[in-house]
Protein backbone atom coordinates (compact mmCIF):
# COMPACT_ATOMS: atom_id res chain seq x y z
CA UNK A 1 0.00 0.00 0.00
CA UNK A 2 1.26 2.98 -0.80
CA UNK A 3 1.23 6.39 1.26
CA UNK A 4 -1.83 8.09 2.83
CA UNK A 5 -2.67 11.09 1.03
CA UNK A 6 -5.76 12.18 3.71
CA UNK A 7 -6.06 10.73 7.06
CA UNK A 8 -9.66 10.86 8.65
CA UNK A 9 -10.29 10.50 12.29
CA UNK A 10 -13.79 10.13 14.19
CA UNK A 11 -15.14 12.50 11.78
CA UNK A 12 -18.76 13.83 12.45
CA UNK A 13 -19.86 16.22 10.40
CA UNK A 14 -23.50 17.84 11.10
CA UNK A 15 -26.48 20.22 10.47
CA UNK A 16 -28.13 21.48 13.31
CA UNK A 17 -27.05 19.13 15.24
CA UNK A 18 -28.29 16.16 13.13
CA UNK A 19 -25.13 14.54 11.91
CA UNK A 20 -24.41 14.29 8.20
CA UNK A 21 -21.37 12.16 8.92
CA UNK A 22 -21.21 10.25 11.95
CA UNK A 23 -17.79 9.01 13.68
CA UNK A 24 -15.89 7.93 10.79
CA UNK A 25 -12.56 6.75 10.38
CA UNK A 26 -10.05 5.81 7.75
CA UNK A 27 -7.38 6.68 5.18
CA UNK A 28 -7.22 7.73 1.50
CA UNK A 29 -3.99 6.68 -0.49
CA UNK A 30 -2.11 8.80 -2.40
CA UNK A 31 -2.49 8.11 -6.24
CA UNK A 32 -5.93 6.25 -5.19
CA UNK A 33 -9.08 6.14 -7.27
CA UNK A 34 -11.87 6.02 -4.89
CA UNK A 35 -15.45 6.03 -5.06
CA UNK A 36 -17.77 6.83 -2.34
CA UNK A 37 -21.35 5.16 -2.60
CA UNK A 38 -23.91 4.92 -0.31
CA UNK A 39 -28.28 5.59 0.36
CA UNK A 40 -29.49 9.07 -0.44
CA UNK A 41 -29.37 11.22 2.48
CA UNK A 42 -25.85 9.06 3.50
CA UNK A 43 -23.63 11.85 4.06
CA UNK A 44 -21.17 11.35 0.64
CA UNK A 45 -21.38 15.11 -0.76
CA UNK A 46 -21.07 16.29 3.24
CA UNK A 47 -17.91 14.36 3.68
CA UNK A 48 -16.90 15.30 0.32
CA UNK A 49 -17.24 19.29 1.37
CA UNK A 50 -15.40 18.76 4.59
CA UNK A 51 -12.54 17.76 2.96
CA UNK A 52 -12.43 20.71 0.81
CA UNK A 53 -13.30 22.64 3.76
CA UNK A 54 -16.39 23.86 2.57
CA UNK A 55 -17.57 22.61 6.24
CA UNK A 56 -16.48 22.12 9.46
CA UNK A 57 -16.12 19.07 11.09
CA UNK A 58 -18.17 18.79 14.59
CA UNK A 59 -15.83 16.48 16.05
CA UNK A 60 -12.97 14.67 14.34
CA UNK A 61 -9.86 15.46 12.02
CA UNK A 62 -9.10 15.28 8.77
CA UNK A 63 -5.13 15.13 8.15
CA UNK A 64 -3.32 15.66 4.80
CA UNK A 65 -0.02 14.19 3.85
CA UNK A 66 2.20 16.60 1.74
CA UNK A 67 -0.99 18.51 0.16
CA UNK A 68 -2.00 22.15 0.44
CA UNK A 69 -5.27 23.65 -0.14
CA UNK A 70 -3.97 24.96 -3.19
CA UNK A 71 -3.61 21.30 -4.38
CA UNK A 72 -7.31 19.96 -3.75
CA UNK A 73 -9.73 20.63 -6.70
CA UNK A 74 -13.28 20.35 -6.33
CA UNK A 75 -16.18 19.64 -8.64
CA UNK A 76 -19.44 20.76 -7.06
CA UNK A 77 -22.29 19.27 -7.92
CA UNK A 78 -24.14 21.10 -11.19
CA UNK A 79 -27.37 21.88 -9.60
CA UNK A 80 -25.52 24.37 -6.78
CA UNK A 81 -23.80 26.20 -10.05
CA UNK A 82 -26.27 29.18 -12.00
CA UNK A 83 -26.30 27.72 -15.23
CA UNK A 84 -27.88 30.37 -16.88
CA UNK A 85 -25.44 33.09 -15.26
CA UNK A 86 -23.93 35.24 -18.54
CA UNK A 87 -20.34 33.73 -18.79
CA UNK A 88 -18.46 32.19 -21.84
CA UNK A 89 -17.19 29.17 -21.46
CA UNK A 90 -13.41 29.93 -21.65
CA UNK A 91 -13.15 32.72 -19.21
CA UNK A 92 -15.57 29.69 -17.01
CA UNK A 93 -12.57 27.05 -17.43
CA UNK A 94 -9.79 30.11 -16.97
CA UNK A 95 -11.15 30.29 -13.43
CA UNK A 96 -9.10 27.02 -13.13
CA UNK A 97 -6.03 29.27 -13.36
CA UNK A 98 -7.29 31.40 -10.14
CA UNK A 99 -4.15 30.07 -7.40
CA UNK A 100 -2.10 31.91 -10.68
CA UNK A 101 -4.36 34.88 -11.30
CA UNK A 102 -5.98 35.20 -7.96
CA UNK A 103 -8.18 38.38 -7.82
CA UNK A 104 -6.42 41.12 -9.81
CA UNK A 105 -3.61 39.50 -12.22
CA UNK A 106 -4.63 39.72 -15.30
CA UNK A 107 -4.98 36.31 -17.30
CA UNK A 108 -2.30 35.93 -20.26
CA UNK A 109 -1.87 34.32 -23.70
CA UNK A 110 -0.40 31.35 -22.00
CA UNK A 111 -3.27 30.71 -19.33
CA UNK A 112 -5.46 30.88 -22.60
CA UNK A 113 -3.46 28.52 -24.33
CA UNK A 114 -4.08 26.18 -21.42
CA UNK A 115 -7.59 26.56 -21.66
CA UNK A 116 -8.02 26.17 -25.39
CA UNK A 117 -5.75 22.71 -24.50
CA UNK A 118 -8.23 21.74 -21.93
CA UNK A 119 -11.57 22.38 -23.78
CA UNK A 120 -9.72 20.36 -26.61
CA UNK A 121 -9.27 17.03 -24.55
CA UNK A 122 -12.78 17.15 -22.98
CA UNK A 123 -14.20 17.39 -26.96
CA UNK A 124 -15.25 21.08 -26.75
CA UNK A 125 -12.75 22.76 -29.18
CA UNK A 126 -14.11 25.96 -30.11
CA UNK A 127 -16.64 26.07 -27.87
CA UNK A 128 -14.33 29.00 -25.52
CA UNK A 129 -16.59 32.15 -27.10
CA UNK A 130 -19.84 30.71 -26.05
CA UNK A 131 -21.94 31.24 -23.19
CA UNK A 132 -22.35 28.22 -20.82
CA UNK A 133 -26.30 28.98 -20.61
CA UNK A 134 -26.71 27.50 -24.40
CA UNK A 135 -24.64 24.22 -23.23
CA UNK A 136 -26.35 21.02 -22.56
CA UNK A 137 -25.89 19.02 -19.06
CA UNK A 138 -23.69 17.02 -20.38
CA UNK A 139 -21.15 19.94 -22.68
CA UNK A 140 -21.78 21.52 -19.23
CA UNK A 141 -20.21 19.09 -16.90
CA UNK A 142 -17.00 18.77 -20.08
CA UNK A 143 -16.68 22.13 -19.30
CA UNK A 144 -16.38 22.02 -15.42
CA UNK A 145 -14.17 18.61 -16.18
CA UNK A 146 -11.66 21.43 -18.41
CA UNK A 147 -11.53 23.76 -15.59
CA UNK A 148 -10.36 21.09 -13.00
CA UNK A 149 -7.51 20.09 -16.20
CA UNK A 150 -6.39 23.64 -15.82
CA UNK A 151 -6.34 23.66 -12.10
CA UNK A 152 -3.94 20.53 -12.44
CA UNK A 153 -3.72 19.30 -8.91
CA UNK A 154 -2.76 16.13 -7.03
CA UNK A 155 -5.56 15.62 -5.45
CA UNK A 156 -9.41 15.69 -7.28
CA UNK A 157 -12.80 15.56 -5.54
CA UNK A 158 -16.04 15.08 -7.96
CA UNK A 159 -19.12 15.31 -6.66
CA UNK A 160 -21.45 13.29 -8.69
CA UNK A 161 -19.99 13.58 -11.83
CA UNK A 162 -21.92 11.40 -13.58
CA UNK A 163 -25.45 12.36 -12.63
CA UNK A 164 -27.92 13.46 -15.55
CA UNK A 165 -25.59 12.83 -18.23
CA UNK A 166 -25.61 10.52 -20.95
CA UNK A 167 -23.39 7.49 -21.97
CA UNK A 168 -21.20 9.53 -24.07
CA UNK A 169 -20.12 11.91 -21.75
CA UNK A 170 -19.67 9.41 -19.18
CA UNK A 171 -16.89 7.15 -21.07
CA UNK A 172 -15.39 10.64 -21.88
CA UNK A 173 -15.25 11.70 -18.81
CA UNK A 174 -14.09 8.34 -17.34
CA UNK A 175 -11.85 8.63 -19.66
CA UNK A 176 -10.03 11.69 -18.05
CA UNK A 177 -10.45 10.31 -14.38
CA UNK A 178 -8.55 7.46 -15.48
CA UNK A 179 -6.02 9.44 -17.07
CA UNK A 180 -5.64 11.60 -14.06
CA UNK A 181 -5.60 7.88 -12.31
CA UNK A 182 -2.70 7.29 -14.76
CA UNK A 183 -0.97 10.05 -13.56
CA UNK A 184 -0.38 9.16 -9.86
CA UNK A 185 -3.31 11.93 -8.89
CA UNK A 186 -5.25 11.25 -6.13
CA UNK A 187 -8.83 10.76 -6.90
CA UNK A 188 -12.34 10.78 -4.99
CA UNK A 189 -15.63 10.84 -6.59
CA UNK A 190 -19.18 10.56 -5.11
CA UNK A 191 -21.06 7.70 -7.50
CA UNK A 192 -24.57 6.47 -7.43
CA UNK A 193 -23.93 3.83 -10.32
CA UNK A 194 -22.70 0.89 -8.50
CA UNK A 195 -22.13 -1.01 -12.13
CA UNK A 196 -19.61 2.07 -12.47
CA UNK A 197 -17.83 1.59 -9.64
CA UNK A 198 -17.39 -1.89 -10.02
CA UNK A 199 -16.14 -1.63 -13.54
CA UNK A 200 -13.94 1.21 -12.86
CA UNK A 201 -12.71 2.00 -9.09
CA UNK A 202 -10.36 -0.01 -7.51
CA UNK A 203 -11.35 1.76 -4.01
CA UNK A 204 -15.13 2.18 -2.67
CA UNK A 205 -16.09 3.90 0.27
CA UNK A 206 -19.70 2.71 1.40
CA UNK A 207 -21.25 5.08 4.13
CA UNK A 208 -24.35 5.39 5.65
CA UNK A 209 -23.60 7.96 7.81
CA UNK A 210 -21.69 5.74 9.70
CA UNK A 211 -18.60 3.85 7.80
CA UNK A 212 -20.07 0.33 6.60
CA UNK A 213 -16.89 -0.61 4.45
CA UNK A 214 -13.91 0.74 3.24
CA UNK A 215 -11.26 -1.20 0.58
CA UNK A 216 -11.22 -2.84 -2.40
CA UNK A 217 -14.36 -2.62 -4.92
CA UNK A 218 -15.05 -6.65 -4.75
CA UNK A 219 -14.73 -6.74 -1.02
CA UNK A 220 -16.85 -3.68 -0.05
CA UNK A 221 -20.14 -3.77 -2.90
CA UNK A 222 -21.04 -7.32 -1.22
CA UNK A 223 -24.33 -7.75 -1.43
CA UNK A 224 -24.04 -8.27 2.78
CA UNK A 225 -22.96 -4.51 2.43
CA UNK A 226 -25.06 -2.96 0.71
CA UNK A 227 -28.07 -4.24 2.56
CA UNK A 228 -26.65 -3.40 5.44
CA UNK A 229 -25.81 0.14 4.49
CA UNK A 230 -29.70 0.39 3.56
CA UNK A 231 -30.66 -1.06 6.70
CA UNK A 232 -28.49 1.92 8.81
CA UNK A 233 -30.40 4.38 6.29
CA UNK A 234 -33.46 3.65 7.23
CA UNK A 235 -32.89 3.81 10.81
CA UNK A 236 -30.90 7.28 11.16
CA UNK A 237 -34.10 8.32 8.77
CA UNK A 238 -36.12 6.98 11.96
CA UNK A 239 -34.38 8.08 14.62
CA UNK A 240 -34.32 11.60 12.95
CA UNK A 241 -38.29 11.49 12.76
CA UNK A 242 -38.49 10.80 16.82
CA UNK A 243 -36.19 13.42 17.08
CA UNK A 244 -34.04 10.88 19.72
CA UNK A 245 -30.30 11.77 18.70
CA UNK A 246 -28.87 14.03 20.64
CA UNK A 247 -25.68 13.17 22.28
CA UNK A 248 -23.83 16.57 22.49
CA UNK A 249 -22.89 17.61 18.96
CA UNK A 250 -22.47 21.06 18.57
CA UNK A 251 -24.63 22.93 16.12
CA UNK A 252 -23.05 23.53 12.65
CA UNK A 253 -25.03 25.48 9.97
CA UNK A 254 -24.00 25.97 6.23
CA UNK A 255 -25.30 25.88 3.13
CA UNK A 256 -26.13 23.02 0.84
CA UNK A 257 -27.02 19.71 1.19
CA UNK A 258 -26.48 17.00 3.32
CA UNK B 1 -33.34 74.02 -34.60
CA UNK B 2 -36.51 72.68 -34.17
CA UNK B 3 -34.35 69.39 -32.55
CA UNK B 4 -32.18 71.79 -30.57
CA UNK B 5 -35.17 73.13 -29.20
CA UNK B 6 -36.86 69.62 -28.21
CA UNK B 7 -33.69 68.07 -27.02
CA UNK B 8 -30.54 70.17 -25.88
CA UNK B 9 -32.31 74.04 -25.31
CA UNK B 10 -33.69 73.06 -21.79
CA UNK B 11 -30.16 71.96 -20.53
CA UNK B 12 -28.43 74.56 -22.00
CA UNK B 13 -30.64 77.35 -20.46
CA UNK B 14 -31.51 76.39 -17.60
CA UNK B 15 -28.95 75.10 -14.92
CA UNK B 16 -31.50 72.92 -12.93
CA UNK B 17 -31.54 70.81 -15.54
CA UNK B 18 -28.16 70.37 -16.36
CA UNK B 19 -27.55 69.41 -12.92
CA UNK B 20 -30.25 66.84 -12.89
CA UNK B 21 -29.09 65.46 -16.22
CA UNK B 22 -25.56 65.15 -14.51
CA UNK B 23 -27.14 63.57 -11.54
CA UNK B 24 -28.93 60.83 -13.95
CA UNK B 25 -25.35 60.47 -15.23
CA UNK B 26 -23.79 59.64 -11.80
CA UNK B 27 -26.64 57.23 -10.88
CA UNK B 28 -26.69 55.67 -14.14
CA UNK B 29 -22.80 54.67 -13.76
CA UNK B 30 -23.21 53.68 -9.96
CA UNK B 31 -26.99 52.24 -10.36
CA UNK B 32 -26.67 50.26 -13.62
CA UNK B 33 -23.64 48.03 -12.19
CA UNK B 34 -24.90 47.15 -9.16
CA UNK B 35 -28.39 46.45 -10.77
CA UNK B 36 -27.15 43.88 -12.42
CA UNK B 37 -25.29 42.47 -9.89
CA UNK B 38 -28.52 42.26 -8.09
CA UNK B 39 -30.11 40.68 -11.41
CA UNK B 40 -27.43 38.20 -11.12
CA UNK B 41 -27.65 37.14 -7.80
CA UNK B 42 -31.31 36.60 -7.97
CA UNK B 43 -31.98 39.81 -5.53
CA UNK B 44 -33.92 41.52 -7.36
CA UNK B 45 -36.50 41.82 -4.66
CA UNK B 46 -33.99 42.76 -2.19
CA UNK B 47 -33.12 46.27 -4.00
CA UNK B 48 -36.77 47.07 -3.53
CA UNK B 49 -36.52 45.96 0.69
CA UNK B 50 -33.36 47.72 0.96
CA UNK B 51 -34.71 50.96 -0.22
CA UNK B 52 -37.63 51.27 2.16
CA UNK B 53 -35.20 50.45 4.49
CA UNK B 54 -33.40 53.64 4.80
CA UNK B 55 -36.56 55.72 4.35
CA UNK B 56 -36.36 55.36 8.98
CA UNK B 57 -32.72 56.48 8.87
CA UNK B 58 -33.27 59.55 6.32
CA UNK B 59 -36.36 60.17 8.52
CA UNK B 60 -34.27 60.57 11.69
CA UNK B 61 -32.08 62.78 10.00
CA UNK B 62 -34.35 65.17 9.19
CA UNK B 63 -35.69 65.26 12.57
CA UNK B 64 -32.78 66.04 14.06
CA UNK B 65 -31.13 68.51 11.39
CA UNK B 66 -34.28 69.38 8.45
CA UNK B 67 -33.88 69.33 5.29
CA UNK B 68 -30.03 68.85 5.34
CA UNK B 69 -28.12 66.45 3.09
CA UNK B 70 -25.89 64.90 4.87
CA UNK B 71 -27.74 64.10 7.81
CA UNK B 72 -30.25 62.38 5.87
CA UNK B 73 -27.71 60.52 3.76
CA UNK B 74 -25.65 59.18 7.10
CA UNK B 75 -29.12 58.83 8.80
CA UNK B 76 -30.30 56.36 5.48
CA UNK B 77 -26.99 54.49 5.18
CA UNK B 78 -26.70 53.72 8.90
CA UNK B 79 -29.92 52.23 8.89
CA UNK B 80 -29.96 50.54 5.57
CA UNK B 81 -26.46 48.25 6.65
CA UNK B 82 -27.82 47.74 9.68
CA UNK B 83 -30.83 46.25 8.18
CA UNK B 84 -29.03 44.46 5.35
CA UNK B 85 -26.88 43.02 8.19
CA UNK B 86 -29.02 41.95 10.49
CA UNK B 87 -31.65 40.14 8.25
CA UNK B 88 -28.16 38.38 7.17
CA UNK B 89 -27.47 37.84 10.71
CA UNK B 90 -31.29 36.67 11.37
CA UNK B 91 -31.15 34.19 8.84
CA UNK B 92 -28.34 32.48 10.15
CA UNK B 93 -28.37 32.07 13.46
CA UNK B 94 -32.43 31.31 13.73
CA UNK B 95 -34.90 29.11 10.84
CA UNK B 96 -36.11 32.01 9.46
CA UNK B 97 -34.83 32.60 5.85
CA UNK B 98 -32.94 35.65 4.40
CA UNK B 99 -36.04 37.33 2.32
CA UNK B 100 -38.48 36.64 5.41
CA UNK B 101 -36.50 38.36 7.43
CA UNK B 102 -35.20 41.51 5.41
CA UNK B 103 -39.18 41.48 4.50
CA UNK B 104 -39.66 42.17 8.54
CA UNK B 105 -37.31 44.47 9.08
CA UNK B 106 -38.14 46.90 6.18
CA UNK B 107 -41.50 46.96 7.02
CA UNK B 108 -41.11 48.19 10.35
CA UNK B 109 -38.57 50.42 9.09
CA UNK B 110 -40.70 51.41 6.35
CA UNK B 111 -43.69 51.82 9.07
CA UNK B 112 -40.78 53.29 11.76
CA UNK B 113 -40.13 55.71 9.00
CA UNK B 114 -43.46 57.08 8.09
CA UNK B 115 -44.22 57.88 11.78
CA UNK B 116 -41.26 59.62 12.31
CA UNK B 117 -41.73 62.10 9.70
CA UNK B 118 -44.82 62.89 10.57
CA UNK B 119 -43.75 63.50 14.48
CA UNK B 120 -42.33 66.63 12.45
CA UNK B 121 -42.72 67.10 9.18
CA UNK B 122 -45.60 67.96 6.81
CA UNK B 123 -46.94 66.46 4.22
CA UNK B 124 -44.75 67.84 1.42
CA UNK B 125 -41.78 66.72 3.38
CA UNK B 126 -42.92 63.23 3.39
CA UNK B 127 -43.76 63.28 -0.53
CA UNK B 128 -39.92 64.86 -0.89
CA UNK B 129 -38.23 61.85 1.20
CA UNK B 130 -40.43 59.18 -0.55
CA UNK B 131 -40.00 60.98 -4.19
CA UNK B 132 -36.80 63.54 -4.02
CA UNK B 133 -36.77 66.19 -6.38
CA UNK B 134 -34.18 65.82 -9.18
CA UNK B 135 -34.73 68.87 -10.08
CA UNK B 136 -33.76 70.29 -7.07
CA UNK B 137 -30.32 68.99 -6.67
CA UNK B 138 -27.57 71.27 -5.79
CA UNK B 139 -24.27 70.96 -6.27
CA UNK B 140 -23.91 69.47 -2.57
CA UNK B 141 -25.88 66.75 -3.90
CA UNK B 142 -24.76 66.12 -7.22
CA UNK B 143 -20.83 65.98 -5.53
CA UNK B 144 -22.33 63.23 -3.13
CA UNK B 145 -23.84 61.05 -5.96
CA UNK B 146 -20.90 61.61 -8.36
CA UNK B 147 -18.64 60.29 -5.15
CA UNK B 148 -20.49 57.08 -4.43
CA UNK B 149 -20.84 56.03 -8.12
CA UNK B 150 -16.96 56.81 -8.33
CA UNK B 151 -16.22 54.53 -5.59
CA UNK B 152 -18.89 51.95 -6.64
CA UNK B 153 -17.28 51.99 -10.06
CA UNK B 154 -13.38 51.21 -8.84
CA UNK B 155 -14.98 49.02 -5.94
CA UNK B 156 -16.41 47.09 -8.68
CA UNK B 157 -13.51 46.73 -10.83
CA UNK B 158 -11.60 45.29 -7.75
CA UNK B 159 -13.74 42.73 -6.66
CA UNK B 160 -15.03 41.78 -10.08
CA UNK B 161 -13.40 38.61 -10.74
CA UNK B 162 -14.86 37.10 -7.17
CA UNK B 163 -17.98 38.72 -7.23
CA UNK B 164 -18.98 36.84 -10.56
CA UNK B 165 -17.59 33.57 -9.47
CA UNK B 166 -19.39 33.88 -5.97
CA UNK B 167 -22.71 34.69 -8.02
CA UNK B 168 -22.16 31.71 -10.67
CA UNK B 169 -20.14 28.99 -8.72
CA UNK B 170 -19.84 29.54 -4.99
CA UNK B 171 -19.05 26.25 -4.23
CA UNK B 172 -15.97 26.76 -6.30
CA UNK B 173 -15.17 30.23 -5.24
CA UNK B 174 -14.93 28.92 -1.22
CA UNK B 175 -12.92 26.15 -2.45
CA UNK B 176 -10.24 27.81 -4.05
CA UNK B 177 -10.39 31.42 -1.95
CA UNK B 178 -12.25 30.99 0.93
CA UNK B 179 -14.50 33.26 2.63
CA UNK B 180 -17.04 34.37 -0.52
CA UNK B 181 -19.33 36.37 1.42
CA UNK B 182 -16.53 38.77 2.77
CA UNK B 183 -17.42 40.04 -1.64
CA UNK B 184 -21.24 39.38 -0.51
CA UNK B 185 -20.88 41.84 2.45
CA UNK B 186 -19.04 44.60 0.17
CA UNK B 187 -21.46 44.17 -2.49
CA UNK B 188 -24.60 44.48 0.13
CA UNK B 189 -22.68 47.74 1.28
CA UNK B 190 -22.75 49.21 -2.39
CA UNK B 191 -26.51 48.25 -3.00
CA UNK B 192 -27.45 50.32 0.20
CA UNK B 193 -24.46 53.22 -0.60
CA UNK B 194 -26.53 53.76 -4.49
CA UNK B 195 -29.85 53.76 -3.06
CA UNK B 196 -28.60 56.56 -0.64
CA UNK B 197 -27.29 58.55 -3.84
CA UNK B 198 -30.81 57.63 -5.36
CA UNK B 199 -32.76 58.81 -2.98
CA UNK B 200 -31.28 62.41 -3.06
CA UNK B 201 -32.66 63.03 -6.33
CA UNK B 202 -35.42 60.06 -7.09
CA UNK B 203 -36.68 59.36 -3.82
CA UNK B 204 -36.44 55.93 -1.76
CA UNK B 205 -39.24 54.84 -3.50
CA UNK B 206 -37.96 55.90 -7.16
CA UNK B 207 -34.10 54.88 -6.41
CA UNK B 208 -34.65 51.19 -6.84
CA UNK B 209 -36.39 51.82 -10.51
CA UNK B 210 -33.01 53.11 -11.77
CA UNK B 211 -31.26 50.70 -10.44
CA UNK B 212 -33.56 47.16 -11.56
CA UNK B 213 -35.59 48.14 -14.35
CA UNK B 214 -32.38 48.88 -16.60
CA UNK B 215 -30.02 45.97 -15.31
CA UNK B 216 -33.67 43.57 -15.80
CA UNK B 217 -34.25 44.92 -19.44
CA UNK B 218 -30.62 44.32 -20.54
CA UNK B 219 -30.61 40.45 -19.77
CA UNK B 220 -32.88 40.58 -23.09
CA UNK B 221 -29.98 41.86 -24.97
CA UNK B 222 -26.35 41.04 -23.48
CA UNK B 223 -24.99 37.63 -22.57
CA UNK B 224 -21.91 38.78 -20.48
CA UNK B 225 -21.38 40.35 -17.00
CA UNK B 226 -19.48 43.59 -18.31
CA UNK B 227 -22.07 44.19 -21.31
CA UNK B 228 -24.73 43.74 -19.29
CA UNK B 229 -23.28 46.28 -17.17
CA UNK B 230 -22.63 48.39 -19.63
CA UNK B 231 -25.93 48.35 -21.22
CA UNK B 232 -27.92 48.74 -18.06
CA UNK B 233 -25.62 52.18 -17.59
CA UNK B 234 -26.49 53.95 -21.08
CA UNK B 235 -30.28 52.54 -20.35
CA UNK B 236 -30.58 54.00 -17.17
CA UNK B 237 -29.01 57.58 -18.56
CA UNK B 238 -31.13 57.68 -21.63
CA UNK B 239 -34.37 57.00 -19.46
CA UNK B 240 -32.87 59.71 -16.92
CA UNK B 241 -32.24 62.14 -19.79
CA UNK B 242 -35.71 61.37 -21.85
CA UNK B 243 -37.51 61.20 -18.79
CA UNK B 244 -36.16 64.98 -17.92
CA UNK B 245 -37.21 66.11 -21.44
CA UNK B 246 -40.80 64.12 -20.89
CA UNK B 247 -41.24 66.45 -17.74
CA UNK B 248 -39.93 69.67 -19.29
CA UNK B 249 -41.83 69.59 -21.70
CA UNK B 250 -45.47 68.15 -20.58
CA UNK B 251 -45.07 69.61 -17.16
CA UNK B 252 -44.87 66.24 -15.06
CA UNK B 253 -43.07 65.41 -12.22
CA UNK B 254 -39.63 63.91 -13.19
CA UNK B 255 -39.00 61.26 -10.61
CA UNK B 256 -41.57 59.12 -12.19
CA UNK B 257 -40.95 59.84 -15.44
CA UNK B 258 -38.07 58.87 -15.76
CA UNK B 259 -38.57 55.78 -14.35
CA UNK B 260 -41.66 54.99 -16.29
CA UNK B 261 -38.97 55.50 -19.45
CA UNK B 262 -36.92 52.93 -17.45
CA UNK B 263 -39.99 51.29 -18.09
CA UNK B 264 -40.53 51.32 -21.43
CA UNK B 265 -36.73 50.09 -22.24
CA UNK B 266 -37.70 47.16 -19.60
CA UNK B 267 -41.15 46.44 -21.50
CA UNK B 268 -39.26 47.07 -24.87
CA UNK B 269 -36.89 44.30 -24.05
CA UNK B 270 -39.47 42.07 -23.02
CA UNK B 271 -41.36 42.03 -26.29
CA UNK B 272 -38.56 42.43 -28.97
CA UNK B 273 -34.98 41.72 -26.79
CA UNK B 274 -32.13 39.34 -28.64
CA UNK B 275 -32.10 36.73 -26.04
CA UNK B 276 -35.15 34.82 -24.67
CA UNK B 277 -37.58 37.59 -25.67
CA UNK B 278 -41.05 37.10 -26.58
CA UNK B 279 -39.98 37.92 -29.73
CA UNK B 280 -36.83 35.62 -29.76
CA UNK B 281 -39.17 32.89 -28.64
CA UNK B 282 -42.19 33.04 -31.17
CA UNK B 283 -40.43 34.35 -33.73
CA UNK B 284 -37.07 33.06 -33.83
CA UNK B 285 -35.67 33.33 -37.31
CA UNK B 286 -34.31 30.85 -39.61
CA UNK B 287 -32.42 28.74 -37.07
CA UNK B 288 -28.56 27.88 -37.78
CA UNK B 289 -27.55 25.01 -39.67
CA UNK B 290 -23.98 23.38 -37.39
CA UNK B 291 -21.68 21.40 -39.42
Amino acid sequence: MSKPAITITDLTVAYDRHPAVHHLSGTIAAGSLTAIVGPNGAGKSTLLKSIVGLMRPSEGTIRFTGLKSRDIAYLPQQAEIDRSFPITVADTVALGHWHKIGIWRAITGTHWVTVEDALEKVGLKGFGPRPVAQLSTGQFQRVLFARLLVQDTRLILLDEPFSAIDERTTADLMAIINFWHGAGRTVVAVLHDIDEVKSHFPDTLLMARELVAWGPTPEVLTDKNLHRARALSDTWALRQKLQTHDHGHHAQREEGTA
Amino acid sequence: MHLYAQFIAPFADYGFMRRALIACLALALGSGPIGTFLVLRRMSLMGDAMSHAILPGAAIGFLVAGLSLWAMSLGGLAVGLAVALLAGLISRVTDLREDASLAGFYLISLAAGVLIVSLRGSNVDLLHVLFGSILSVDNEALLLVAGIASLTLVTLALIYRPLVAECFDPGFLRAVAGRGSLYHVIFLVFVVLNLVAGFQALGTLMAVGLMMLPAAAARFWAIEVWSLAALSVVMAFISGWAGLLISYHYDLPSGPAIILTAGLFYLGSILLGRYGSIRARFWPGAHFHEH
